[in-house]
């Protein structure tokens, strides 16, 4: 008897031992801790994993990456409190980083990571960033329909005439911060009416490339999505996106909402020189740089940073204004569950 | 002992208590407004709608090919068996990214059908084909002597006594179609597990997912009962093994073509499009898709994850085993009860409890290797259970008393004796969880340290990105490293019964 738990505890313990990830040998900057900095991420992985290699190359602080979903990690978080295991948390929209702000585990952030970033691409309280961001699109297939056939507005996808011919990616954190944005625009009546409509119109897909990919193939012929599927699709090789365009709603429409990736560091952080370190590193000169010239195509935001030659620019896209941090997801959860999207 | 395999128990059995405690502690009032919903009437009637029509078509596939590759003259018979069982390497979601990735408006109920029959006939194919190579042909022989004509022998005789076979095989069908999560979600067809998952990913451990986790389990145990039900308590042994005749075969005659035609299309679908697909990607990503370093990297910790979570879970089952086999009696089912149901759970439901219990009230072991660990051997106890029963009921009792009478203390005894005879088995086990672990992908997204890569989880990113060629990589290494085993198990099953 004793001999099998014995063995069982030692069993773990071996396998435990055998897993622990190496220490890192770090070189330079501001005297790198063993453990590094642990970045609960929800961004794409592959940008993610560029900014962090590319810190950690620049200044030998480790970085490790857990990867999930914006609500995912943010509710996460909220959960874990003070007791998180994250430094740093990334984002791909307002509405998560809004979650953690309400939930007061952010550390506020020094002045000059402030000003790395212009003011309508962070919440006026500063206690988190905007470190890019995306702009909500139409992708139509270009095949079958015309600009003049195209809704005005989001709004009008709620029309009989759009049943069954609209996709979306309603699981997604993207999908829910567009929701968001509507209820912050337009209050929660009309919200809860469009996606009721949304459950009778909509084609819900896993995931924005998939839905895309679907208008692509002609299964459907437009989606809501973020405009960066559709380009980096592009600049690959097309394969995706090949009978694809977008369709900017413009003029302030909730379907022009421009969405602000965020990054804010915990306040449980036993490394806050660093994830700090790396805050800023990402909204300056560095981190905006690789969204420039890398293949992510999301917006830069960064004072005086451009974003790649590919993309319409932010100035032109005719958002409406929203404050980040009054994105309210779990009221966005309420009223998708209760549309019986979720 | 009876203490460990009570730990054990307890240890498998925790989730499910705990999840049943937050419903309670939710209230009739949250519990009945997350329920009964529409949501949750869908999930229902889509998950029923899967196995309604799966395990029917699985099961009347897995008869006929059987039949046909064990009892008649088919050409090429052996090579056949063979790849009647090979499906079984391509894991659940690498079948289903063959099929999108070749068909990409492939979804919905039908596609989640037809990939889940492809990828579960093995599971079905295997009992059935082991219990019609051993059946005594004695019995055919009699009822064919009593005027019944080939059709009603097969109906009257052969069926009943592939009963057990069919349900068991049908049972396990079933409680992974229930677990499942990649398979479906990458054929965007929902199910109570895509949901579960899903709800994971916006809520975290919120209040919704739980409650479709208790829906599931309620699931769970309900095809437990049928299965257990519909079995009755018919016999189908004989007194006395005697030596049964081999069976004849049957002469095919002029349906050998339409035979080799349905074999040689369940082999086209089941292995020739995973094969078609990824030998397809991998010509179209050529050498820049074979990073080596990202892929060595989650190898090596799959590998680790794989071996730790093998000896983890043998070590387990070690002692319910043997309790199973030496000291067999009331509480000793009890036990076996309990492990049997929590190996039931879907590897999803485990993890969610798991990520529940460990973040509220043991945080330090939360998001540690030790919970992935015990994630793997709740999930994967019961093929170690099995593999060790039978290595423990094959070593004699009398070695190990003649040991005790020589002075060997009990330890003495369990280490000269019990240990070295049964190693075998606990080879096989760890071979067997070691395989599950190897491509699970649900529980180690959940529960697994940060920064964890393992190969299910990169094939899983680069697949949900569209990056079919960058995917593929992986899905062939997880194929090649099934394989072995899954050759193992048809030379087993063969060899088993004599052939």
């Amino acid at each position: 008897m004793k001999f099998a738990i014995t063995a069982l505890a030692g069993a773990a313990l071996l396998a435990g031992l055998a897993i622990a990830p190496a220490a890192s040998f770090a070189q330079s900057g501001i005297k790198p801790s063993a453990d590094g900095i642990v970045v609960y991420n929800a961004q794409h992985q592959s940008l993610a994993k560029e900014w962090a290699d590319a810190f950690t190359t620049e200044t030998g602080i480790k970085v490790t990456l857990r990867n999930g979903g914006d609500t995912q990690l943010g509710n996460q978080i909220v959960q874990e409190g003070a007791a998180s295991p994250a430094d740093v948390f990334l984002t791909e929209n307002s509405p998560a980083m809004a979650l953690v702000e309400k939930a007061k585990l952010f550390a506020p952030l020094p002045e000059d990571v402030l000003a790395e970033v212009p003011a309508q691409y962070r919440p006026a309280n500063g206690t988190w960033i905007g470190i890019a961001a995306r702009a909500t699109v139409l992708a139509y297939d270009k095949t079958k329909l015309k600009e003049a056939d195209l809704p005005k507005s989001l709004l009008d996808l709620a029309l009989p005439a759009w049943k069954g011919r609209w996709g979306a990616a309603p699981g997604g954190a993207d999908f829910h911060a567009i929701v968001a944005a509507l209820l912050e625009l337009k209050g929660e009546k009309e919200t809860a009416a469009w996606l009721k409509a949304m459950k009778e119109n909509a084609v819900p897909f896993k995931s924005n490339s998939i839905a895309l990919k679907a208008v692509n193939d002609g299964q459907v012929p437009t989606a809501i999505i973020y405009h960066y599927y559709f380009v980096g699709d592009q600049a690959k090789t097309g394969e995706n996106s090949r009978n694809v365009a977008l369709h900017y709603f413009k003029n302030g429409d909730p379907g022009a909402f421009v969405s602000i990736s965020g990054g804010g560091v915990l306040a449980s952080s036993k490394h806050k020189e660093e994830a700090v370190a790396f805050l800023k590193w990402i909204a300056g000169k560095g981190g905006q740089a690789v969204l420039r010239t890398g293949t992510s195509y999301e917006y830069a935001v960064g004072v005086g940073a451009p974003s790649n030659d590919r993309l319409v620019p932010l100035t032109e896209l005719g958002a409406p204004k929203v404050e980040p941090s009054a994105l309210d997801s779990k009221k966005v959860m309420e009223l998708m569950l209760a549309a019986g999207i979720l | 002992m009876g203490m460990a395999a009570v730990v054990v128990s307890f240890f498998s059995l925790l989730p499910l208590v705990f999840v049943a405690w937050v419903t309670i502690q939710a209230g009739w009032a949250t519990v009945s407004l997350l329920v009964f919903r529409p949501r949750v009437a869908d999930l229902l009637l889509n998950t029923t709608a899967l196995i309604v029509l799966t395990v029917p078509v699985c099961a009347g596939l897995a008869v006929a090919l059987a039949w046909l590759t064990e009892r008649t003259d088919l050409a090429g018979a052996r090579v056949w068996a063979w790849v009647c069982v090979a499906p079984l390497a391509v894991p659940a979601f690498v079948q289903s990214y063959a099929w999108i990735s070749l068909v990409p408006a492939f979804h919905g109920l039908f596609a989640g059908v037809t990939v889940s029959v492809l990828a579960y006939l093995p599971f079905l194919y295997l009992p059935v084909a082991a219990t019609l190579r051993q059946m005594d042909p004695a019995l055919e022989d009699v009822a064919a002597s009593l005027g019944h004509g080939p059709w009603r022998v097969f109906r009257r005789v052969v069926v009943p006594q592939l009963r057990l076979a069919i349900l068991g095989g049908s049972l396990l069908v079933a409680l992974h179609l229930l677990a499942e999560y990649g398979l479906y979600a990458m054929i965007r067809f929902d199910t109570f597990a895509t949901a579960i998952v899903e709800q994971f990913q916006t809520a975290f451990d919120g209040p919704a997912a739980n409650m479709l986790a208790s829906v599931l389990v309620v699931c769970c145990l309900l095809l437990l009962l049928l299965e257990g039900g519909v079995r009755g308590r018919a016999r189908y042994a004989r007194v006395g093994s005697g030596t049964p005749s081999r069976s004849r075969t049957v002469a095919l005659g002029r349906y050998a073509p339409g035979a080799a035609v349905l074999l040689a299309a369940t082999a086209l679908l089941s292995i020739g499009v995973p094969m078609l697909t990824l030998g397809r990607w991998l010509l179209v990503g050529g050498r820049d898709v074979w990073r080596m370093g990202e892929i060595l990297g989650a190898l090596w910790q799959t590998l680790a994850f794989a071996l730790a979570g093998g000896l983890l879970a043998t070590l387990a089952a070690f002692p319910v085993a043997w309790i199973a086999v030496r000291h067999p009696g009331r509480f000793q089912r009890f036990l076996e009860g309990c492990n049997y149901i929590a190996g039931a759970l879907p590897g999803v439901a485990v993890a969610l409890a798991l990520v529940m219990v460990t973040v509220r009230v043991a945080l330090p072991l939360y998001q540690t290797v030790f919970t992935i660990l015990v994630a793997y051997a709740i999930i994967f106890l019961p093929r170690a259970l099995v593999s060790l029963r039978a290595a423990i009921a094959q070593t004699p009792v009398e070695l190990e008393q003649a040991a005790g009478s020589l002075g060997h203390s009990p330890f003495g005894v369990m280490r000269v004796i019990t240990l070295r005879l049964a190693a075998p088995g606990a080879a096989a086990s760890l071979a067997l969880v070691g395989l599950g672990i190897f491509n699970e992908l649900t529980a180690t997204q959940m529960l697994a340290p940060s920064g964890t890569q393992t190969l299910a989880m990169r094939f899983w990113d680069l697949s949900g990105e569209l990056d079919y060629a960058a995917a593929a990589p992986y899905a062939v290494i997880m194929v090649a490293a099934s394989l072995p085993l899954t050759w193992l198990l048809h030379v087993q099953a063969r060899r088993r019964s004599g052939r």
